[in-house]
């Protein structure tokens, strides 16, 4: 059986479990949090969308929302916090001044989160209703079922999937007809090579 | 309000040190010889009949082109005698120096940091005249009227076609 054939089966249900499964990041910096908690509270409960856990730590979540104002000056730390997340990774800027500035168009505010990093779904508003931090996570979440994040693409373009081949050939099994990119020997699934990968191994041990 | 204060002033600094004093919408104000400034701070404090014991405030106005270009203006709140009072005081833009308010009211610390940040004043004696909003790569101070209303200074950027 071809590995694609494997591999499009398996997307669906990884990325149906990464949707349903976020663990976000809150990157609150102004007065849009009060609004965003809302969105945690019982009310509007963003748990529902299995979207629970905040976890304080980038190398833990998966979906770091851009909440407020941010600054020049807070910029490289956005972007620090950001390279932290493992990948599949997305982003949410939530309200407009992480959208594009918002109202703020001076010497100290960057105009929009996307100045630094990529951003996956724009929330407009000053500052959005709850609702509409569900709605974009609904967006969100269908774009990560369709492989659409933007991570997700790029894990495509460079190793050909966006899920871990690991999970669908251990390494017992080793190299088997119909890999696109074949690993090397004995290590086969461990981190699928990409072209650039491949090109610098030179074959079996 | 407090119209004793001003007096005060008048009393105790007949030579020139006092400038101009006004009263408007019950707030006294007073402008101050830029050299005397640091001298009026000590007497507004210490006098029995004045007692300045709040440091309120201390900032700065971009009056170009008016000379001298900039105001410091400083807010002194009396707790014991519940008056307060506006202290204003002219800088020039060639040399923009005034002495630091720090040993008066330690309060006046961030203040003039800010000042110093916002519009380039530099505060003689201070003990730490750093930027404190902006980062240190700032150039230039972006409260002036000069600067440029456009004009970013970012410190990273993502590059074009890059995630």
């Amino acid at each position: 059986m071809p590995l694609s054939f494997y591999s499009t089966k398996l997307a669906d249900a990884v990325n149906w479990a990464r949707k349903y499964s976020l663990f976000q990041y809150p990157f609150v910096t102004a007065c849009c949090g009060m609004e965003f908690m809302a969105v945690w509270a019982p009310k509007y409960d963003i748990a529902r969308f299995g979207a629970e856990f905040p976890r304080f730590s980038p190398r833990q979540s998966d979906l770091l929302i851009v909440v407020g104002t941010i600054t020049e000056r807070q910029a490289p730390v956005l972007r620090r916090i950001y390279d932290q997340m493992c990948e599949p990774k997305w982003v949410m800027a939530f309200g407009v001044c992480a959208s594009t500035g918002g109202f703020y168009q001076n010497y100290s505010v960057m105009p929009g989160a996307d100045q630094v990093i990529p951003v996956d779904v724009y929330v407009p508003g000053c500052p959005p209703r709850p609702e509409q931090a569900l709605d974009a996570l609904i967006l969100l979440q269908e774009r990560i079922q369709r492989g659409e994040g933007h991570s997700q693409v790029v894990l495509k373009q460079e190793r050909g999937f966006d899920v871990p081949l690991a999970a669908i050939r251990p390494t017992k099994m080793g190299t088997q007809g119909g890999v696109p990119n074949p690993p090397a020997e004995g290590r086969g699934g461990q981190s699928p090579p990409g072209p650039h990968a491949t090109a610098t191994r030179t074959g079996g041990k | 309000m407090a119209q004793v204060v001003l007096d005060k002033l008048r009393d105790r600094f007949p030579g020139g040190e006092i400038l101009e004093t006004g009263s408007q919408h019950g707030n006294e104000w007073a402008r101050v010889a830029p050299a005397a400034w640091r001298q009026v701070a000590e007497f507004l404090r210490d006098d029995a009949a004045t007692r300045m014991d709040m440091f309120v405030d201390l900032t700065c106005v971009d009056r170009s082109p008016r000379e001298p270009r900039f105001d410091v203006v400083l807010h002194v709140y009396s707790v014991e005698k519940k008056h307060r009072v506006r202290l204003l005081a002219g800088v020039e833009e060639r040399q923009p120096v005034i002495a630091t308010l720090v040993p008066v009211w330690p309060g006046a610390n961030w203040f003039e940091r800010e000042a110093f940040d916002m519009y380039g004043v530099r505060f003689e004696g201070h003990p730490d005249l750093r930027r404190i909003l902006m980062y240190p790569e700032f150039q230039g101070h972006p409260l002036r009227k000069d600067y440029p209303k456009e004009k970013r200074q970012p410190l990273v950027r993502r590059l074009p076609g890059s995630v």
